[in-house]
């Protein structure tokens, strides 16, 4: 096991540019997220640690060791594809055993130490299996057992949980973590789900347009984002553009004023708040009309014109109990919120 | 009757048709092939397996089975492996001038045959002057101009099955600590494997029937079979033929159902 560094990571094709300096440090034991729509550079990023792609600059260090420039096969990462990428031909127990085949431990300890590892994933009764023989979810833990098993330096994870159904998703999830942690894996994870990245790292590295936009917990990312791009991406947001003309005094574009937190300058700005931090009530002289509600069960979820924008607001819950989901669509509503909810965010630039 | 039906009716009935269309000439020729009579006519005056026996008597067909059976084992054994390789770099490789070099490779299918045995007849002449060797009429010869009947097919269902890889699992394999001649030995080649299987299937079947490329490249004692079933047309038309043609189509048919139990041929193909 070791710790993993990218310092000023580069790749570029031609004129454009597909990562740019990225710098991350992921501690020995630790889970870091790359979160980003499709084409951020996140598969990039990952395919430069396992050395697939091989960086226009930069450096990668695993374990303190320069691997920058080393084929993949002397790197010792264990890499789990978003396909699986199993090897069709051979049988559950050669899967895993192939990498410790290659790393020349013997066939009593091989044998032995694949066994462990399915049954790590709960497999050991299906060894003999050919993979076409398994369901998606069987197939992605040999996926993962086939990693493991030669206790890589760090583990990469490529989209781990796309190919499975929602139910699944939820259990594998909870596995990978539990498992990540048992074992005090370094670990990568590459995926477009914020909620997927939300409950399984201890860090997550949002990124946009080969960019890192910030590095941080899910708590720092959702209560303090650094701008309306990671605000809009980790969780739902309110974004309201207009500019800020005293400290705790924000203008919308509609002419607006609105309570926003302090601190600040004035200027152009973009006003993010959290759906589930704006409260509603009946009636009010204000532009606020109800424009539709939809009951979701746990809560009630509201959609309210507020001048040209329109912004979601959670009702209360339990959704049952909450007085406002008699109202009507066209009905006048007010909105309220604390002056800290409203946090400020730099103008897109 | 209700349109879904009609449409149903209108499926299955083209099907149907379709099939027989393709399967007439063969079952014909084998019905013909028991027929008394000489001269192939309707109704038949009976029926009798004479014509195998006769089939089985005369040697040239029985000479003419062998030579093409050696010719396209041999021509198999060279044209697949090379044929591989060629895919492979089409594939995989990223040497410039992939699709001039794919359309250059698949050239043989599009050059009929007889045009393409005349001129390498006239090649062979040219070439046994220079080197003072026999190169027509001699099993050497016939061997490299059937190898060229299957480099197209095998780059053909090669390439195939190789684009529809998963390369993720070569990467895995590296991942996993494996070299790259590893990697090919232990993940590619095996998953290569049905592509490779059908290529030899059908450039052995390509080779053993070929008439055109083969019929200026034989010589006196070295005939392959559809050469010499060529050569008694000339005499004699009776259903000695059709009997030979029989015995030929179900040794294709058994060859594709054996191969068929390794390898799902519907897959490839």
């Amino acid at each position: 096991m070791g710790s993993l560094v990218l310092e000023a990571l580069v790749k570029r094709y031609g004129a454009s540019t597909a990562v740019e300096r990225v710098d991350l440090d992921v501690r020995q034991g630790e889970m870091v997220a790359l979160l980003g729509p499709s084409g951020c550079g996140k598969t990039t990023t990952l395919r430069m640690v396992a050395g697939f792609i091989t960086p226009s600059e930069g450096r990668v260090l695993i374990g303190g060791r320069d691997v920058t420039r080393m084929p993949p096969y002397a790197r010792d990462t264990g890499m789990v594809f978003q396909s699986y990428a199993l090897f069709p031909h051979m049988s559950v127990a050669q899967n895993v055993a192939f990498g410790l085949e290659m790393r020349k431990v013997g066939r009593a300890e091989r044998d032995a130490r694949v066994m462990e590892a399915l049954r790590l994933v709960q497999l050991d009764h299906l060894a003999d299996r050919l993979p076409r023989q398994l369901s998606g979810g069987q197939q992605q833990r040999v996926a993962l057992a086939r990693a493991l098993v030669v206790n890589p330096a760090v583990f990469l994870l490529d989209e781990p949980l796309s190919n499975l159904d929602a139910k699944l998703r939820g259990e594998v999830r909870m596995e990978i973590r539990a498992l990540q942690q048992r074992l005090g894996l370094t670990t990568l994870i590459v995926t477009h789900d914020q909620e997927e990245a939300l409950t399984m790292a201890d860090r997550l590295v949002v990124m946009e347009k080969g960019r890192v936009r910030q590095v941080g917990t899910a708590e720092q990312l959702y209560e303090d984002p650094a701008d309306p791009f990671v605000a809009g991406f980790v969780g739902r947001c309110n974004l309201l553009e207009g500019r800020v003309e005293a400290p705790g005094r924000f203008r919308t574009r509609a002419g607006d004023l609105l309570l926003c937190q302090a601190g600040g300058d004035a200027g152009e700005a973009i006003l993010a708040l959290r759906p589930e931090r704006i409260a509603l009530r009946a009636g009010g002289e204000g532009p606020a009309r109800l424009a539709a509600l939809t009951y979701l069960g746990a809560q009630t979820e509201y959609h309210v014109d507020f001048g040209a924008t329109r912004l979601v607001v959670i009702g209360a819950t339990p959704a049952a109990a909450d007085p406002l989901r008699r109202l009507a669509a066209g009905d006048a509503v007010t909105l309220v919120w604390e002056a800290s909810a409203a946090r400020l965010l730099p103008a897109a630039a | 009757m209700r349109p879904a039906d009609t449409r149903r009716w209108l499926l299955h009935g083209s099907i149907a048709v379709t099939y027989a269309v393709i399967l007439a000439p063969v079952v014909m020729v084998m019905v013909i092939s028991v027929f008394r009579q000489e001269i192939v006519s309707f109704p038949p005056a009976g029926f009798t397996l004479e014509w195998y026996v006769n089939a089985w008597a005369r040697q040239e067909f029985a000479r003419g089975f062998a030579t093409s059976f050696q010719v396209a084992l041999l021509a198999t054994l060279i044209g697949v492996p090379l044929g591989t390789a060629a895919a492979l770099a089409l594939q995989r490789s990223r040497i410039r001038g992939k699709a001039a070099l794919n359309t250059l490779l698949l050239g043989p299918l599009a050059v009929p045959g007889v045009v393409a045995g005349t001129a390498l007849y006239m090649f062979y002449l040219r070439a046994e002057f220079w080197i003072d060797r026999d190169i027509t009429a001699t099993l050497q010869g016939l061997v490299a101009a059937h190898v060229l009947l299957t480099i197209p097919w095998t780059v053909r269902l090669v390439s195939a099955s190789l684009a529809g890889l998963d390369v993720s699992a070569e990467e895995a394999a590296a991942n996993l600590g494996a070299r790259p001649l590893t990697v090919f030995r232990r993940v590619t080649l095996p998953m290569m494997r049905p592509g490779i299987v059908a290529a030899a299937l059908f450039s052995f079947i390509q080779s053993f029937e070929n008439l055109e490329l083969t019929l200026l490249l034989v010589g006196p004692g070295r005939t392959t079979l559809p050469v010499a079933m060529l050569s008694y047309l000339e005499f004699r038309v009776d259903p000695t033929l059709a009997a030979v043609a029989t015995v030929q189509i179900l040794l294709v048919a058994v060859l594709m159902l054996v191969t068929d139990r390794f390898v799902k041929l519907s897959r490839v193909v």
